[in-house]
């Protein structure tokens, strides 16, 4: 029981994580007719940058420039490259942030070379237990952090000028056109916003049990994808969930993997495509997904 | 105020359609633009609100002028801006929207606060049933309601010059006449309108201003009073047989096209 609840409090934190990078995901699709792959690259681009700048400006700085460096990034790509493709493919366009995400990808692992670049975060590799559930202390915190940024999401979604516009325009983009709504505004506000919430993802990814920043983080974004299709590409709250689930998934695939060992060792890694296969067998549109995803 | 000028519209480099349309809709007048499917009518309202371009349409040539400013290269943000606004047709509301957040899209395109609310009074003023329903989602209404509601959502930018879309379309006759109430009442207050329509009995109703559009052309233009009682008005959109009064045999209408669904 004490392993369940600490593994079940782990794939919280982990699946909170996943949530913030789907929830990334979502909005872009949401704003900009996207399936954007290039959250692999910003999430390693965040851990980067903090792990980079940590030595020079500290944590806490380094943390703050870091998750800007990765917005100014999206925020680069949606208007640099996303914006002038406005009506081209949703095919065309998902390949062409694939193309974005490899040329951004490579850079970064030319830069990390062999080394594994370290964090410094100020809670270290400290653990917390309440009785006998035991919890490193960077994945509590992410906990706390990320329910803090979901929660200010939703609220944001739900009753600011940018959340209704956004919702406006992924609902009937012509017609929001029609009331003033500047779609590329909208567009460029959640690339920004996906930015964020990916480096901060990454902040605390990078961090115990984890060991630093190593092209490997890249993978973790991998993980969080099924998190947004299971939940629903075009909803928010199912990227929530998706994500929830996921990282529940994987925590306890890894915790019981002696009990697992006939699956091979490393399943957990893989256990978050097969909870998406086995949920869009039953529910092709994820769980909360409209059922009609591409718009006309 | 508004002024169209040998208006040439191409869809894809090909298709023409509406060629050399001149119309004027005058400041503080309702204009209605009559026409049957095809004619050219949403193309003119693209023109005008700047969204040809997401329909790989293009100006070719001859303009349309709002006050002084020339709107052939606006986007649809500017033209908000500056006091145009249209009601899309099929009404478009967002369905997953409650009705204040649609009123508050809406009201997207200007940052005066006060003005906002002014306009969103002046909305639940003229369609009560919508204050009463703010908080539903906007797919829960009726048709009739979804009307109004497209209609006082493009209030709450405070338009100058409102451009209407066949707001009668798939209505019950009782409602339609409501609408026509409401659009005269908004006139009455202030603001242009340019109301394309279908139902010629309706439109006609409450126009000063007419123009008829066949095939992207402007086959006959007047006050609307007048036009309501010329033969080819009442027999292609009001439905009366202009010859039939005498017993005189029929004589097949030129175009080919029996009208009587556009009657109420």
């Amino acid at each position: 029981m004490t392993q369940f609840l600490s593994l079940l409090l782990n794939g919280i934190s982990l699946g909170a994580m996943y949530a913030l990078i789907a929830l990334g995901f979502v909005i872009i699709f949401k704003a900009s007719e996207v399936v954007s792959f290039t959250h692999g690259s910003l999430l390693l681009l965040g851990a980067y940058s903090i792990a980079r700048l940590s030595e020079p400006l500290g944590f806490l700085l380094a943390a703050l420039v870091g998750i800007a460096i990765t917005a100014v990034a999206a925020f680069v790509i949606e208007r640099v490259i996303i914006n002038r493709l406005r009506g081209a493919a949703v095919i065309s366009l998902a390949i062409v942030t694939i193309g974005v995400d490899i040329i951004l990808l490579t850079e970064l692992i030319r830069r990390i070379g062999s080394d594994i670049l370290n964090v410094p975060h100020p809670w270290a590799g400290g653990s917390v237990r309440v009785g006998d559930v035991g919890i490193s202390e960077n994945r509590l915190i992410a906990i706390a952090v990320a329910a803090v940024l979901i929660g200010l999401f939703f609220a944001a979604f739900k009753y600011s000028n940018w959340g209704i516009a956004m919702r406006a325009s992924a609902e009937d983009g012509e017609t929001a056109a029609l009331m003033g709504i500047k779609q590329g505004r909208v567009s460029a506000l959640a690339w920004v916003v996906a930015g964020v919430l990916a480096a901060v993802a990454a902040l605390f990814l990078v961090g115990s049990p984890t060991p630093g920043v190593s092209p490997s983080t890249y993978a973790v974004a991998l993980r969080a994808f099924p998190a947004a299709i299971l939940g629903g590409l075009d909803s928010t709250g199912g990227a929530l969930v998706g994500g929830l689930l996921i990282g529940i998934a994987e925590a306890m695939a890894a915790g019981y993997q002696d009990q697992l060992l006939f699956l091979g060792r490393g399943f957990s890694a893989v256990v978050p495509f097969i909870v998406m296969i086995a949920v869009l067998m039953f529910r092709p549109s994820g769980l909360f997904g409209t059922k009609e995803l591409t718009r006309v | 105020m508004l002024s169209i000028d040998k208006l040439h519209v191409t869809y894809g480099g090909a298709v023409q359609a509406v060629r050399g349309v001149s119309m004027e809709v005058p400041d503080g007048e309702v204009v209605a633009v009559l026409g049957s499917n095809g004619a050219g009518k949403t193309t003119l309202l693209r023109a005008i609100s700047g969204t040809l371009r997401l329909h790989r349409g293009r100006i070719d040539s001859g303009s349309v002028r709002f006050g002084e400013t020339e709107l052939g290269s606006r986007d649809p943000a500017q033209t908000v801006r500056m006091g145009l606004v249209q009601v899309p047709e099929g009404r478009r509301i967002f369905g997953r929207l409650t009705v204040e957040e649609n009123l508050r899209a809406g009201g997207m395109g200007s940052r005066d606060k006060a003005a906002k609310a002014r306009a969103q009074d002046r909305v639940y003023d003229l369609f009560p049933v919508l204050r009463e329903r703010s908080s539903q989602r906007g797919a829960l209404l009726s048709g009739g309601e979804q009307q109004m509601l497209a209609i006082g959502r493009a209030l709450m930018a405070s338009p100058k010059l409102l451009l209407l879309d066949e707001p009668s379309l798939g209505l019950a006759p009782r409602i339609i006449g409501q609408i026509g109430e409401v659009i005269a009442e908004i006139n009455r207050q202030g603001t242009s309108v340019l109301l394309v329509e279908q139902n010629a009995t309706m439109a006609l109703g409450v126009a000063h201003l007419a123009y008829v559009l066949d095939v992207g052309e402007v086959s006959l233009s007047g006050d609307a009073r007048e036009l309501a009682r010329t033969d080819e008005v009442q027999r292609l959109y009001l439905g009366h047989d202009a010859d039939g009064a005498d017993g005189a045999p029929r004589r097949r209408a030129t175009s080919g096209r029996k009208l009587s669904r556009w009657t109420q």
